[in-house]
């Protein structure tokens, strides 16, 4: 059974028609409200021309989500909250608020992806799927479909994202638990192991097919590899292919303080963007990408200097972000409400840094990154920023909102979800 | 008080804290005679010491405020492994954990390294700066603690 949760806003409502019954009192109290709330919250940046409105919080940590074609949705929680880890949301009374919510689903995790006729979501280890009706609305809860079971869950990057393409497959980003595969995790002095035996079974994209029940990894096709942790994932539609977004590895300066200072430290290496072909190779342990120098450079794990080049049987980045920003959430954009330069580039939510102290911490913001006939073309920039709600975050626990997940709607806005007061954003434009 | 740093750790000879005279000295040292030094508190001289292990060792995951980072890395700060029982915590520091068990009702899913290349004096500095560092109030770590950790792990 769906889980009724009250929000705030019809609570609202509710107890303003019972005390003050015209629709004029109602609709103010409603703003005075969410006015209230806004002294309190970031206001978020946007371009001239754009805004943005709180449509929900208080969901709980909000990972990713989806959007259906009524402009109702479905968000992923890392943690349920009341028993349900995926939220359904539905703006009842045209009011821009989602006043519905329910949930559903024990089980927390961050992956969701909505195709022919089914919602998919994912836990740490499995991959289910829920039959929809008519008005993309989950027909049975409690009965969902485990399409695959038994993927590794470490702790360490266990999230699984999950994209479909157009001819009924399902790709899942499976991260390595391991910073640069180490014998011993992030421990100095510890070598990096050679090979990376880890490969075979994480640290890389695993394809299935979305009709086959309880399917396993080796069931799947393994599709990508070398790639150390990937949150951000999406199916570009005009070049019918996947793209990811790279958690790129950690502590260069903490585990080899000779070869590295905190100040390269904390923006090498690069958060790269993949465009993935089958078979592709990204070169993670081996090596890294290093976004000053335009290079991949050897690990230092394995014999890399900070300037030795690793080798040309890996692929190279399709786009390279600075060090550290923690890409989590990537959408190309298909709508038409947006001005033409965002009409199939690449929107990318960073939840921001930790791995840059003693240095300032940075990213907490959703990048813009224009496309020309399927590449990157020119510089990205920050589209939406101040969600941590001050200037400069030098400890990620004080940061007040953590973008994580972007959706786009049938109407053309983009969604971001927040994982740290499970904050859902609506950034609309017009002129 | 002037700042006290703690001279290399090569020096081998150090026992216990308590015979830091041999080896602290003040900045400006010339004038800074060894009845000086003796009327820091070992504990002060572990929390300056301690403080700078902390910063080039740990403060990358459990941050300069010792806040930690959100489901990554834990806080230090009045958790029952810095303010409990001294063994485990240097057992901690010794060999790592990688237990993701709930640290104050959270769960962190990276991995604490083992830091056993840290000498026994910069473990009791480290862990006598975070005891008495982030809110915690807590009695100093000695060198004799440390080594009887690492004696026990052998
Ligand atoms: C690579 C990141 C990392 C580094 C570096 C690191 N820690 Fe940790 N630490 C962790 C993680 C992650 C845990 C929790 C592991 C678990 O739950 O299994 C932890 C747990 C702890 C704990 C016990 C739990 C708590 O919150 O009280 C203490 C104490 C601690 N670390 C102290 C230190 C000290 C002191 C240093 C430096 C000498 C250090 N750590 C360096 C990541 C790190």
């Amino acid at each position: 059974m769906f889980k009724k949760r009250t929000s705030l806003y019809a609570t609202l409502l509710i107890s303003a028609l019972a005390s003050v019954p015209t629709n004029q009192a109602v609709a103010q109290m409603a703003k005075d409200k969410i006015a209230d709330n806004a002294v309190a919250e970031p206001v978020i940046k946007v371009p001239a021309n754009f805004k943005t409105t709180i449509v929900a919080d208080g969901l709980g940590k909000a990972r990713h989500l989806t959007v259906t074609d009524r402009g109702d949705v479905y968000v992923r929680l890392a943690k349920p909250v009341g028993g349900g880890g995926t939220v359904f949301l539905r703006d009842t009374d045209g009011d821009g608020k989602m006043d519905e919510q329910k949930s559903f689903g024990d089980f927390g995790g961050t992956g969701i992806a909505l195709g022919d006729g089914y919602l998919y979501t994912t836990s740490s280890t499995e991959i289910f799927r829920y039959k929809l009706n008519g008005n993309q609305e989950v027909i049975d809860p409690n009965k969902p479909e485990r399409i695959v079971t038994g993927l590794t869950d470490k702790g360490t990057h266990a999230s699984k994202s999950v994209v479909l393409d157009k001819s009924g497959n399902i790709y899942v980003g499976i991260g390595a638990p391991s910073n640069a595969c180490q014998v011993k995790d992030r421990t100095k002095g510890s070598p990096g192991m050679m090979p990376c035996a880890m490969l075979d079974s994480v640290g890389g994209i695993w394809q299935f097919k979305t009709n086959q029940p309880d399917q396993i990894l080796k069931d799947g096709v393994h599709y990508a590899t070398g790639i150390r942790n990937m949150v951000g994932m999406d199916w570009n539609g005009q070049t019918n292919s996947l793209f990811i977004m790279q958690h790129g590895r950690d502590q260069l300066n903490t585990l080899f303080p000779d070869m590295y200072t905190d100040q390269q430290s904390a923006v090498l290496p690069a958060e790269a963007m993949y465009e993935l072909k089958k078979g592709a190779n990204a070169g993670w342990p081996y090596t890294y990408y290093d976004q000053i120098q335009k290079k991949k450079i050897v690990a230092p794990e394995y014999g890399g200097d900070g300037k030795k080049e690793g080798s040309s049987e890996y692929i190279d980045p399709a786009a390279a972000y600075p060090g550290h920003l923690a890409p989590n959430g990537l959408l190309f954009y298909t709508g038409s409400q947006f001005p033409e330069k965002y009409r199939n580039g690449a929107f990318i939510a960073f939840h921001g840094s930790w791995n840059r102290a003693p240095e300032p911490q940075a990213g907490y913001f959703v990048v813009f990154q224009p496309f020309k006939n399927g590449k990157p073309s020119g510089d990205w920039e920050v589209f939406a920023d101040n969600f941590a709600g001050m200037e400069t975050v030098m400890s990620p626990g004080s940061a007040m909102h953590r973008p994580c997940g972007l959706a786009q709607g049938p109407d053309g806005s983009l969604y971001v979800a927040d994982d740290v007061k499970g904050t859902l954003y609506k950034i609309s434009y017009s002129k | 008080m002037n700042r006290v740093l703690r001279c290399s750790f090569v020096a081998g000879v150090m026992v216990s804290v308590f015979s830091f005279q041999s080896c602290a000295q003040t900045k400006n040292a010339t004038q800074k005679s060894t009845s000086d030094a003796a009327k820091v508190s070992p504990t002060e001289v572990s929390m300056a010491a301690g403080k700078l292990v902390y910063n080039q060792n740990c403060l990358v995951c459990h941050q300069a405020d010792g806040g930690g980072v959100p489901h990554l890395n834990p806080p230090l700060s009045q958790t029952d492994y810095v303010l409990g029982e001294k063994a485990r915590l240097i057992g901690v520091v010794l060999n790592g954990l990688d237990a993701h068990e709930p640290i104050n009702d959270e769960v962190y899913s990276n991995v604490m390294p083992a830091h056993n290349f840290l000498t026994d004096q910069q473990i009791a500095d480290v862990l006598t700066f975070v005891r008495n560092s982030f809110e915690n109030k807590a009695s100093a770590v000695s060198v004799a603690e440390v080594k009887a950790e690492r004696a026990k792990k052998k």
